[in-house]
C-alpha cells in the first residue's frame, strides 16, 4: 500500500498518518507506547501566552522533557491519581494540516484539533492548534516537539486528568 | 469518653450564622445559592479583597483586570504613581471600558458610545455633548473608585469606602507576610506568569484546602513519588511537632508545613542543599558569593508556610492562590507564580519549571485537588442534616500568649478560623 495521499508530498502523508496514530493512542491512553513515539530530547509543551516561541523562559501548562512526560506517564498511569483515575473520556479529531517545513528528514506541520472530553454527564471541549516537528529515523518517525496551543490559553480551563 | 458530636440541623428559623456551629458547618454553605448571593454583599463586597500584586503594574498607565465576587474592576497604576482600583463600568450605559486581561494604555475608552476616562477614573470626554448641556457634569460621572490598600506588594481594594484600615485587618498576617517575602533572597517579588483554572464546586472548599495539611500525602501521592527524596523528605510534615497551624485572626491562619525555612535568613548551615538544584549552584557560584548562592537556593521551593487570608488569597509557599467565587457551585482559582525581580534567570526558570509541576489544570497537583473538591461538591448534596466536620485537632489545640490558637498542621484550626470569620461577617 502506497504511503502517499493524492497529491500530497510523501513526507507530509507519512507526518499526517504519524498524527493520525499519536492521536488514536492518546484517546485510547496508551501513554506507554505514546512515550516511545518520542526521541529523547523532544519537548512537550502546552504554552500560556499565544505568542511566546521562548517556552524555558516563560509559564507554560506543561514543559515536558523526557524526564518530565516519563513522570507524568507514571502519575497518570499510577492508579493513585485520582484525576487520572477519574479521567475523562477523550475523543479527538485533528485535520487542517499545513506544512512548515518538509524534508525527508524532517517535518514541521501545524494543524487543528478539537478535542472533546466526556465526564459525570459533561462534554468539555478542548480545542487548539497543534504543531508537531517529526524527525524521520533509522527506527521510523519519531517527535521531536508537540506544541499544543489552546484557544483559550489565557483563560480559566478544566482540570486534566490525560494528555492532550 | 469522647466528646458527642453536637449539631443542629438548619431550620427555616436559622439565621446564616446559625450554620456555623462549633467546628461542624451546615452542608448547605457548600450548596445554596442564596447563601452565596449572601457571601458577595456581606462578605466580598464588604472587606478587603486581594486583586494583584505591584509588579504587575509596574509603570505609570499599566493595569490589569480582576473580579470582586461578581464585578468586574481595573488596577491601574496612574500617571502620578498611584494605584487605583476602578469598577469596570461605564458610567453611561455599563459597558466594561477595559476587556483586556493586562497592558498599558493613557486612558479607558467605551466602545459604545466613546466616553473616556483617565487612568484615575475622571470622565475626560464624551462626544456630541450638546445633548448633555445643563443634563450632566462630567465631574459627577468619574469611574467610581474603590479603597485602595497596599501592604509588602500585595494590593487590596475594597468595595466599602469606611472599611478598617489595611494593617489592621492583616494584623498577625502582617509578620507572615514579611516572611513569605523574604524568598526573593534579596530581591523584591515579581508575578512571573499565572495558572487559570475551574473546579465545579463552592469557593470555600478552596479556602479550607490551602490550610489542609491532612489531604497532602493523600491526594498528592503521586507527586510526592514524581519528586526526589530531598523535596519528598522536605514535605513530609505529617508527624513533624514544629510543623503547626496557627489561627491569626479576622480569618486569616498560616499552615507551617517546612519548619526550617519559615525565615529564610535564619540558616545554621545545617541544611544539605538539594541536589537537583546543582546545575544552579554551579552556575551561581560562578559570579556570586557561597552565601548568596546558598541564600538563593535555600529560597527555590518558596517560604516553609502557606499563609492563607480571608476571603480570597493565599500566600503558598512559592506562589498565590487567588479564588474567584463564580457561582455557589463554580470556582475559578489562578495560582501566581513568583519569581525574583531582577535575580538570576536560571533561578527563575527552575521556579517556573517548580510551580509547573504542581499547579495548574496540567500539573501533578491541581488536578487531583480539583477532583477532590468536585466530589465534596457533588457529595454534600447528601445529607442535608449531616455537617461538614472541621473540628480535627481541637483536643490538641491550644492559645500562644498573643492569642492566636495553634494546633498541628494537619488539624483544621485554620479552617474554624475562617468560618468564625464568615460567621462574624455574615451576621452582620
Amino acid at each position: 500500500m502506497s504511503e502517499n495521499l493524492q497529491g500530497i508530498p510523501e513526507p507530509m502523508a507519512k507526518a499526517i498518518a504519524f498524527i493520525w496514530k499519536e492521536a488514536e493512542l492518546l484517546d485510547r491512553k496508551d501513554y506507554a507506547a505514546w512515550q516511545d513515539l518520542w526521541i529523547d530530547d523532544g519537548f512537550y509543551v502546552v504554552p500560556i501566552d499565544p505568542e511566546t516561541t521562548d517556552f524555558a523562559a516563560t509559564l507554560n501548562y506543561a514543559y515536558d522533557n523526557a524526564h518530565m512526560r516519563k513522570i507524568r506517564i507514571e502519575r497518570l498511569t499510577s492508579g493513585y491519581a485520582m484525576s487520572a483515575v477519574d479521567a475523562a473520556t477523550t475523543v479527538r479529531t485533528v485535520s487542517r494540516f499545513v506544512p512548515v517545513h518538509l524534508s525527508a528528514e524532517l517535518v514541521e506541520i501545524t494543524s487543528a484539533q478539537v478535542l472533546v472530553g466526556y465526564k459525570r454527564q459533561q462534554h468539555t471541549l478542548f480545542v487548539g492548534n497543534l504543531t508537531h516537528r517529526i524527525r524521520f529515523t533509522p527506527q521510523g518517525p519519531k517527535l521531536e516537539q508537540k506544541v499544543i496551543r489552546l484557544v483559550n490559553s489565557m483563560d480559566s480551563l478544566n482540570a486534566l486528568g490525560f494528555l492532550l | 469518653m469522647n466528646a458527642p458530636l453536637r449539631f443542629h440541623p438548619r431550620t427555616p428559623d436559622s439565621s446564616y450564622a446559625d450554620l456555623v456551629q462549633d467546628a461542624v458547618v451546615d452542608p448547605s454553605l457548600y450548596t445554596d445559592p442564596a447563601i452565596f448571593e449572601a457571601e458577595m454583599d456581606k462578605i466580598f463586597y464588604k472587606t478587603w479583597v486581594w486583586v494583584g500584586h505591584e509588579s504587575e503594574i509596574r509603570n505609570p498607565g499599566d493595569f490589569k483586570t480582576a473580579q470582586i465576587g461578581r464585578q468586574p474592576v481595573i488596577v491601574v497604576r496612574d500617571k502620578g504613581g498611584k494605584i487605583n482600583v476602578l469598577e469596570n463600568r461605564c458610567r453611561h450605559r455599563g459597558a466594561t471600558v477595559c476587556e483586556k486581561h493586562k497592558g498599558n494604555a493613557t486612558g479607558f475608552t467605551c466602545p459604545y458610545h466613546s466616553w473616556s476616562y483617565g487612568l484615575d477614573g475622571k470622565l475626560r470626554g464624551l462626544p456630541y455633548p450638546e445633548g448633555y448641556e445643563d443634563v450632566v457634569e462630567k465631574a459627577d460621572l468619574p469611574l467610581q473608585s474603590l479603597r485602595v490598600g497596599a501592604y509588602g506588594g500585595m494590593i487590596f481594594a475594597s468595595f466599602k469606602q469606611d472599611i478598617e484600615p489595611l494593617e489592621d485587618f492583616l494584623g498577625h498576617a502582617r509578620h507572615w507576610i514579611d516572611l513569605f517575602m523574604k524568598q526573593g533572597a534579596g530581591f523584591p517579588i515579581k508575578v512571573q506568569g499565572e495558572h487559570k483554572f475551574s473546579f465545579k464546586g463552592n469557593w470555600k472548599i478552596q479556602l479550607e484546602n490551602t490550610t489542609d495539611g491532612y489531604h497532602f500525602p493523600v491526594v498528592h501521592k503521586t507527586f510526592l513519588s514524581s519528586v526526589d527524596a530531598e523535596t519528598s523528605e522536605m514535605l513530609s510534615f505529617m508527624t513533624d511537632d514544629q510543623s503547626i497551624t496557627r489561627s491569626l485572626g479576622n480569618g486569616h491562619s498560616v499552615m507551617i508545613m517546612v519548619p526550617e525555612h519559615v525565615d529564610l535568613d535564619v540558616d545554621d548551615g545545617s541544611e544539605q542543599l538539594q541536589e537537583r538544584f546543582s546545575h544552579i549552584i554551579d552556575e551561581l557560584s560562578k559570579t556570586m558569593p557561597p552565601e548568596q548562592v546558598r541564600r538563593i537556593v535555600r529560597s527555590l521551593h518558596g517560604a516553609g508556610f502557606n499563609l492563607n487570608l480571608f476571603p480570597n488569597v493565599a500566600m503558598s509557599m512559592s506562589f498565590f492562590r487567588v479564588l474567584h467565587p463564580v457561582s455557589v457551585s463554580e470556582t475559578q482559582i489562578r495560582h501566581v507564580a513568583l519569581g525574583m525581580d531582577g535575580g538570576p534567570e536560571i533561578a527563575n526558570r527552575e521556579r517556573l519549571r517548580i510551580h509547573e509541576h504542581f499547579q495548574g489544570p496540567f500539573g501533578f497537583g491541581s488536578p487531583d485537588d480539583a477532583e477532590a473538591w468536585e466530589r465534596v461538591q457533588a457529595g454534600s448534596n447528601a445529607g442535608r442534616n449531616v455537617p461538614i466536620l472541621v473540628n480535627r485537632g481541637l483536643n490538641r489545640e491550644w492559645v500562644d500568649d498573643n492569642g492566636d490558637k495553634v494546633s498541628h498542621s494537619t488539624d483544621e484550626t485554620g479552617m474554624r478560623e475562617a468560618y468564625a470569620q464568615w460567621k462574624k461577617m455574615m451576621e452582620q
